[in-house]
């Protein structure tokens, strides 16, 4: 009886090494960037031209098209990051080090898409460009959350050990954002009724519904493809500094 | 004695260590075997990896592969390791009894009383003074009774001979040779001769 | 459980010898608070208003100030790293630590807070639900802050950054804090305030030294 103990390459494995994820995922990117291409065209020159303007809101629902996408991608990415924080800290996962740094900037940038987005609809709907509203509040504390993490990533030295640090930080605010939100609604309730804000959710058209929908899978797909393209740029730079460490010291040899 | 007993079967020891900082390997196939009673010497040129492998000897650093084992050490009995450092972990506003005493209450297994192990350094005129108004030598000879109020059987010691006069230096070299009778275990790191006798070296290559 | 309080001990002993340290945040406490007239004008009316947020601000502000010293000079000194090495766990020490700067850095301003509710033209009444209030919130402000301390010490300029990382997950402190003194929504909501802070408190009292033990532990070397 003999039990094969050699570690077999399973796929888990292959994608721990930076150099075989990159390898297995460099194909992935150029198709996934067709797709996100396709799915904006279309999703674009649906929402632009073919779809009818809204009933109450009129043109303005169009901003709609980029502002819920993007929205939902806020809370999404962190997602992403706190799935990656626990690959980092549990599994020690090398790439979820390099998933959770290339997140977080992206996911600043679509929380502040959803932001401008938000505040341009608002001006019409609401007749101001920011409303204290539980939603785009709660939405301003994620983008400072993204932009602290960002922080804290620049501020270490060693990328690895910021890892585990960032990580941990992740988790907490992961942990926290519920209660921010929560909090935040109680804190909108009581200071204004709720009434600023129509909920829209399924009363509204198909016409309005299919590029929202197109649209929401266009900026998924961008997103993807986007982090695909940022962990490959981090594990060179990461190569990178390890050469040049590397350089460094045999020259002081 | 039952603590000398324990003592009497320790050692430390590695295997195929490897050690060094984020991914830059700085020393390799480590196999080092320390027995109780007695000392080793790490010998190397700057950035050889002598701190870093004291530090990974003490679990502060994850070993980049290989592990380091004390057989014979029952881990009931707290942490093995005593870390001296370059930095002597002194803060002001605290006298040297209170610092003492602190280091006493985190490390637990008390040995020597605070007094005590204030006048084996030579400090006991200065107790009852603010640690920031001791001298550089001073300070380090604190750092050094820190590792006699508590007692543990290894003690990893880096360069624990700066800002020590001659006579600081005697004084370290018998607070070694004591712990080795007792059945302790003593890593160096330094570029200074040490007055005990017995101690085997292990010299560090630079960018192994 | 002697180190516990060993560390609990030499934490205090730093502050009250610490050449007016203490004495400074609470100067900074009651200024910023007595700076807010002079910016939004002497209208009694107005500022008993708005004083249960500039006490809260306050001591958010002054809260923050402390937090350097909390992990920062024993980094520096080498004494973090040999907490690694003692015989309680390194949590044990965050959680003495925690409870060491809530006393010297959030009690003092909770001691010093009549001044700021005769500046502000408070009423005895919300004067107290103040009291209460800081007494339940601030425990969650130390928690995060020593949060916020670990992810930073062994950063370049920790000391700027763990404000910025810790103002977010602050908020909910405040909304509740100020919540549970003044709720526009009548007593029923000041009283769930006050509860959902003591629960928040509470939850971040026990998470926090696990977590900022984790950060230190893996951010050091």
């Amino acid at each position: 009886m003999t039990i094969d103990t050699t570690p077999k390459m399973t796929w888990w494995n292959r994608l721990s090494h930076p150099g075989q994820f990159v390898a297995l995922t460099r194909p992935l990117i150029l198709p996934l960037a067709l797709v996100t291409g396709v799915l904006f065209a279309a999703g674009l020159w649906y929402g632009l031209f073919s779809s009818p303007p809204e009933k109450y809101m009129g043109d303005t629902v169009r901003i709609m098209y980029v502002h819920v996408p993007t929205a939902w991608l806020s809370q999404f990415v962190y997602a992403t990051m706190a799935v990656s924080a626990l690959g980092t800290l549990v599994w020690r996962h090398p790439m979820a080090d390099v998933s959770m740094k290339a997140a977080a900037p992206l996911g600043a940038a679509f929380t502040a898409m959803a932001l401008f987005t938000g505040s341009l609809w608002g001006r019409p709907t609401w007749g101001t460009f920011w409303e204290w509203d539980g939603r785009m509040t709660s939405t301003l504390v994620l983008l400072f959350i993204y932009l602290g993490i960002v922080a804290l990533w620049r501020a270490f030295d060693d990328q690895l050990r910021a890892a585990r640090v960032v990580a941990v930080f992740t988790l907490v605010g992961a942990v926290n954002i519920p209660v921010i939100k929560f909090s935040v609604d109680w804190w909108s309730t009581l200071h204004q009724p709720a009434s600023v804000f129509r909920a829209d959710g399924p009363t509204m058209p198909g016409e309005i519904l299919t590029p929202l929908f197109v649209m929401f899978f266009a900026f998924t797909f961008l997103f993807v493809t986007l982090q695909l393209v940022a962990m490959h740029t981090e594990v060179r730079r990461r190569r990178i500094t390890t050469l040049e460490r590397r350089a460094a010291r045999g020259d002081a040899r | 004695m039952t603590e000398r007993h324990v003592h009497s079967l320790l050692c430390l020891k590695t295997f195929a260590l490897g050690v060094g900082r984020g991914e830059t390997v700085l020393a390799r196939d480590i196999a080092l075997s320390v027995p109780a009673g007695s000392g080793l010497m790490l010998r190397g040129p700057n950035g050889a990896g002598k701190s870093t492998l004291l530090l990974t000897l003490a679990g502060l650093l994850d070993p980049l592969e290989g592990s380091v084992v004390i057989e014979g050490y029952d881990e009931d009995f707290g942490p093995a390791f005593h870390h001296c450092g370059h930095r002597n972990a002194i803060r002001p506003r605290l006298t040297a009894i209170e610092t003492l005493e602190f280091w006493c209450g985190i490390n637990g297994n008390a040995a020597l009383p605070v007094a005590e192990a204030l006048d084996r350094v030579g400090l006991s005129r200065q107790a009852k003074l603010d640690a920031a108004y001791l001298s550089a030598g001073q300070q380090r000879r604190l750092a050094l009774a820190r590792l006699l109020v508590s007692a543990r059987p290894v003690w990893l010691l880096d360069e624990p001979t700066s800002a020590l006069d001659t006579e600081g230096q005697r004084l370290l070299a018998g607070l070694i040779d004591d712990h080795l009778a007792a059945g302790g275990i003593v890593v160096i790191a330094s570029h200074d001769d040490i007055a005990v006798d017995g101690l085997a070296v292990l010299t560090l290559e630079s960018g192994a | 459980m002697s180190g516990f309080l060993s560390v609990l001990s030499r934490e205090i002993r730093l502050s009250l010898r610490g050449g007016g340290e203490i004495l400074t945040l609470v100067l900074f406490f009651v200024i910023v608070g007595a700076v807010v007239p002079f910016a939004v004008g002497p209208d009694k009316a107005l500022l008993a208003r708005i004083a249960p947020g500039i006490v809260w601000i306050a001591a958010f502000l002054a809260m923050l100030l402390g937090l350097e010293k909390l992990f920062g000079p024993d980094r520096a000194d080498g004494t973090l790293a040999l907490y690694r090495l003692a015989d309680i766990p390194l949590s044990a020490v965050v959680a003495a630590k925690v409870i060491a700067h809530w006393l010297t850095a959030a009690l003092p301003l909770i001691l010093a807070s009549p001044a700021l509710a005769l500046l502000l033209a408070m009423d005895g009444e919300t004067f107290g639900r103040t009291v209460l209030s800081l007494l339940l919130g601030t425990p969650a402000l130390a928690g995060f802050g020593a949060i916020g301390a670990a992810v930073t010490v062994a950063t370049r300029r920790g000391g700027l950054l763990a404000p910025i990382l810790i103002a977010p997950l602050s908020v909910p402190v405040l909304i509740f804090g100020v919540g549970a003194i003044s709720a526009s929504g009548g007593p029923d909501q000041a009283q769930a305030a006050a509860l959902l802070l003591a629960a928040l408190s509470l939850m971040v009292l026990v998470l926090s030294p696990f977590a900022a033990a984790l950060a230190i532990d893996w951010g050091e070397d």
